[in-house]
């Protein structure tokens, strides 16, 4: 009778391990584990949204065809990573030269509420100038997030205002619109310069 | 109330002394380097200065505050970028520093965030930035402001 308890117990115990270990698979890598966050952005022809420029021009993915493309998302109320990036972006592109002149950069904000076209405008205009700002009606930005792929949510701070989290990586994209790969923040700009040369590369072996 | 006063107090203490770099102060204990902020648009938006602290002490010290003149509301928040590249800012009550350790303000981690600016942040100015310890210990800094797109303390 005491044999067949410890026997019961053992029995128990290993279907309640078994099941704690089937639960975690299902969860992590099986078929209820989440949407991978990191997917990859659409190609730049099966975008569609319309955005405003710092200029005031209309703009949209179709703009961005025939050059390489480097985008990255963020707000102008960002006192860290959005001068920063937009300082290193400067930056590679002075170390590009003349070679800047083939990409597209634009700077799109999450958070049009506050970023108008004139906000836009004086904020890039404190960059390199191959940098142009987007912005527009909010459910605009949202298709335009969408298709990057980049996820932003609004968060209230102490003193009643509010900050965005935000995907802070830079996309790049080659010439024909199709996705090469993303620069993540703060990566070591030894390894950002040739990413982008890499997308300029790509323009000139399809147009070759 | 008081601790307005205090920092009116260390401002006429820095016109007198000079703006001198790296600042010496609490004792001593406390030595900040290369302490830098960016340029801001006008005073809407917050503003984030950097640096290094370091504790030369043989005690553990915390840092529980922040006080400027140019601020009504700073506070040290840290920037966290997670797996899939979403960056968040989060206020970090206290920073604890043990004795010989430095702990750095740096783009992408900790900054001083300084929100409800009293004045613009201008480039070639400097502000005083005090940190308040939890031993009631405070050490004060003349922060230079440096470009709008600077990426460090030697730009």
């Amino acid at each position: 009778m005491k044999r067949m308890r410890v026997w019961g117990i053992g029995a128990t115990a290993v279907a309640a391990i078994g099941m704690m270990l089937f639960v975690g698979w299902w969860q992590v890598d099986g078929p209820g584990s989440p949407e991978p966050m990191g997917q990859r952005p659409m190609p730049l022809t099966e975008m569609a949204f319309s955005l405003t420029d710092h200029e005031g021009n209309a703009v949209g993915p179709e703009a961005l065809l025939g050059n390489p493309t480097m985008a990255f998302f963020g707000f102008t109320y960002c006192p860290d990573v959005c001068p920063t990036t937009l300082s290193d972006i400067s930056s590679w592109l002075d170390a590009l030269g003349d070679e800047a002149a083939l990409l597209n950069v634009i700077f799109i904000t999450v958070d049009p509420e506050r970023d108008t076209v004139a906000a836009m405008a004086e904020y890039v205009s404190y960059f390199h100038p191959a940098i142009r700002g987007w912005t527009g009606p909010e459910e605009q930005i949202a298709r335009a997030a969408e298709g990057f792929r980049d996820v932003f949510e609004r968060v209230p701070t102490d003193g009643g205002d509010y900050t965005m989290n935000h995907t802070a990586s830079v996309f790049l994209f080659d010439a024909e619109g199709q996705f090469v790969t993303t620069i993540d923040y703060h990566e070591a700009r030894d390894f950002a310069l040739p990413k982008i040369r890499r997308a300029l590369q790509q323009e000139m072996e399809e147009t070759t | 109330m008081k601790k307005i006063v205090s920092t009116g107090a260390l401002l006429v203490l820095f016109s007198f002394a000079g703006a001198s770099m790296p600042a010496l102060a609490d004792a001593d204990d406390i030595v900040i380097d290369g302490a830098w902020a960016r340029a801001s648009i006008g005073m809407n938006r917050p503003g984030a200065a950097f640096m290094t602290i370091r504790n030369t002490s043989t005690e553990p010290v915390t840092l529980i505050g922040l006080s400027t003149p140019l601020a009504m509301m700073p506070a040290i928040h840290e920037t966290r970028t997670s797996a899939d590249g979403v960056s968040s800012m989060t206020p970090t009550d206290e920073i604890a520093i043990a004795p010989g350790e430095s702990v750095a303000l740096e783009p992408g981690g900790l900054h001083a965030m300084l929100m409800q600016l009293q004045e613009p942040m201008t480039e070639g100015e400097t502000f005083p930035l005090t940190l308040v310890f939890e031993d009631g210990g405070e050490a004060t800094v003349e922060v230079p402001i440096l470009g709008f797109a600077a990426r460090g303390p030697e730009d």
